[in-house]
């Protein structure tokens, strides 16, 4: 296959799928093992300095914002985020701890632009590679293949392409141009979910969004989920189960993980905090009073969600969620 | 009836579609215009979300393209490789899409304005656009109307339109016979002549003159001898925007 043009965007990290099999080979186990721990303990054990890391899902949904938070507190830095998730990567830009991003977008739709993106790509902190919602998507796709990349015909002729690490060859069947997408295995991946057992058997309500393939393309995964529940029920639900525990390195108890996110049938977003959120996201320095009271303020996801309002704004967030 | 600039926009933008056809939906302004058009024309336009929500009555409105609405009474609640793939398959008809820029090729710009690693703004980046502007069979953009945004050329092509002109989209891999159809604004409804792949002004809106078009668009557009005059939004139209698809004003 002749490479007929290759993106001028860094690729953070080459694709080595025989790398991640002897990996993965020796560090997942499919052992059934206890690895339910705190947000502290399976951040300082699964996230390090300079990691690639990625989250799931999109923009103020299901967002697994509790391990963003302690990742800040344990001052995590340098990181490299491939970034489809919003709010957990924004409160981890503006707390300096990203260096570089695969981005495809990041803002808050009908809310508005993101002040924090701005001020880190405009001077030139934040280093910006770019993708689209579905090539993000497709690279994980392709780690969970196992093979070093996917062809696609999205981001073609744009500078979207341009700008990405992408490559257009021609097809050996075809003759037709396509775009190869590297693939992206992750150091270490953030799912929060509905439910999951001791052992990271875990169950997502609603869209899965990419959480499937985000799964399977990270070395090292930490599930936050809004309850723990037994085996048995996973086992009278095995349909459910969109990530299975031989993938997952942590399970973290995070009831309203999401907060101020929403979580399909359980709890509607805080429209109220948001806008607070975004209020003071327009300067450095209203930015750096928020994670001063919000995260660094607290010590976990229990005082944090005391300090929201407790009991009283939970109930009414859980009131305004739909049904089925 | 009384009527404001939003309103007749979102009515023109869901006269566009047809019924039985299939949709990329966003939020905000496509949202109305597809729950428009499913309680007129097309009652069985099916509308996807590319974080997997398909085929939703838009009873509420989402506030986000990943949220809960946006499968809230929906036939599947997928996911996003099944959604963008299905695109790449060629089974969605149209996608909406909007922009800082726009140029004469219908390409958008939603990632930087300046150099783009020292840009002098930066914008939120392509999100699922590149996606539904390469994959889609038709797009439709929703603009605001001014010489800022109708530019001669994007800063930087986020989305492609038809690039640099006929059988540029081809020529770059994209699949064939898909690209840019309609773009609404609040002045006008524009389209691309069919030879040259130039922005073509279509139909005017009530009390907007041709002259008016020009000043506000940085580039030369086709301007056809006939250009038609969009209607007004019927009383129907009005009723449903404001008792059924956003009585809370969020849009409108």
């Amino acid at each position: 296959m002749k490479v007929l043009d290759t993106g001028r965007g860094e690729l953070f990290l080459h694709p080595r799928p025989a790398a991640d099999r002897e990996w993965l080979r020796k560090n997942k186990s499919w052992a059934l093992k206890d690895k339910v721990m705190d947000e502290k303990e399976a951040i300082d054990k699964f996230v390090h300095d300079g990691d690639y890391l990625g989250t799931e899902l999109y923009g103020t949904v299901r967002c697994p914002m509790s391990l963003a938070r302690e990742i800040i507190r344990r001052g995590k830095k340098n990181l490299r985020v491939a970034g489809q998730g919003i709010m957990e990567i924004e409160v981890l830009i503006a707390a300096g701890l990203v260096s570089k991003i695969d981005l495809t977008y990041l803002g808050y739709e009908v809310l508005g632009l993101s002040y924090v993106l701005r001020r880190a790509a405009q001077s030139g902190q934040l280093k910006v590679v770019e993708w689209s919602n579905a090539a993000l998507a497709w690279r994980l796709k392709a780690a969970a293949l196992g093979v070093p990349f996917l062809p696609v015909k999205s981001m073609l002729g744009s500078d979207t392409f341009n700008y990405s690490a992408a490559k257009v060859v021609e097809c050996p069947f075809t003759g037709e141009k396509l775009c190869l997408l590297p693939a992206t295995m992750l150091d270490v991946g953030l799912i929060h979910v509905h439910r999951c057992d001791v052992y990271g058997n875990a169950q997502i309500d609603g869209i899965s969004g990419f959480a499937f393939e985000l799964a399977r393309a990270s070395r090292r995964l930490i599930i936050s989920t809004e309850e723990i529940i037994s085996t048995d029920e996973i086992r009278e639900y095995p349909d459910r189960t969109i990530i299975p525990y031989y993938l997952v390195d942590a399970v973290v108890e995070a009831p309203f993980g999401s907060h101020p996110g929403e979580m399909y049938y359980l709890y509607w977003r805080d429209e109220e905090h948001l806008k607070q959120y975004l209020e003071a996201s327009r300067e450095p320095h209203t930015t750096e009073e928020y994670l001063r009271k919000y995260v660094y303020g607290v010590k976990n996801n229990a005082e944090y969600l005391e300090l929201i309002g407790g009991e009283e704004k939970l109930n009414y967030l859980r009131s305004l969620a739909k049904g089925r | 009836m009384e009527y404001n600039p939003t309103e007749l926009l979102i009515c023109v933008a869901s006269r566009q579609m047809e019924d039985r056809t299939s949709a990329f939906i966003g939020t905000g302004i496509p949202m109305l215009a597809a729950a428009l058009a499913k309680k007129t024309h097309a009652p069985e336009l099916a509308v996807v979300f590319e974080f997997g929500g398909i085929g939703s009555l838009l009873e509420l409105l989402p506030l986000a393209v990943g949220g809960s609405r946006t499968f809230y009474k929906a036939l599947a609640a997928s996911s996003i490789c099944d959604a963008m793939e299905a695109a790449q398959r060629g089974l969605i008809e149209y996608g909406f899409l909007g922009g800082a820029q726009i140029d004469m090729y219908g390409n958008l710009n939603s990632t930087v304005i300046g150099d783009h690693n020292h840009p002098k703004v930066r914008f939120p980046g392509s999100g699922g656009a590149n996606d539904i502007g390469s994959l889609c069979w038709r797009t439709i953009s929703i603009m605001r109307h001014d010489r800022r945004r109708f530019v001669e050329k994007v800063d930087f092509i986020t989305t492609p339109g038809y690039l640099n002109g006929p059988g540029a989209r081809e020529k770059a891999g994209l699949p064939a016979g898909t690209g840019p159809y309609r773009v609404v604004t609040d002045l006008a409804l524009l389209g691309f002549d069919e030879t040259s792949r130039w922005m073509k002004l279509l139909a005017v809106n009530p009390g907007v003159t041709v002259e008016q078009i020009k000043e506000n668009t940085s580039f030369e557009l086709v301007i056809p001898d006939r250009v038609e005059e969009n209607a007004p939004p019927s009383p129907e139209e009005l009723r449903l925007l404001r008792e059924e698809i956003d009585p809370g004003r969020l849009y409108i």
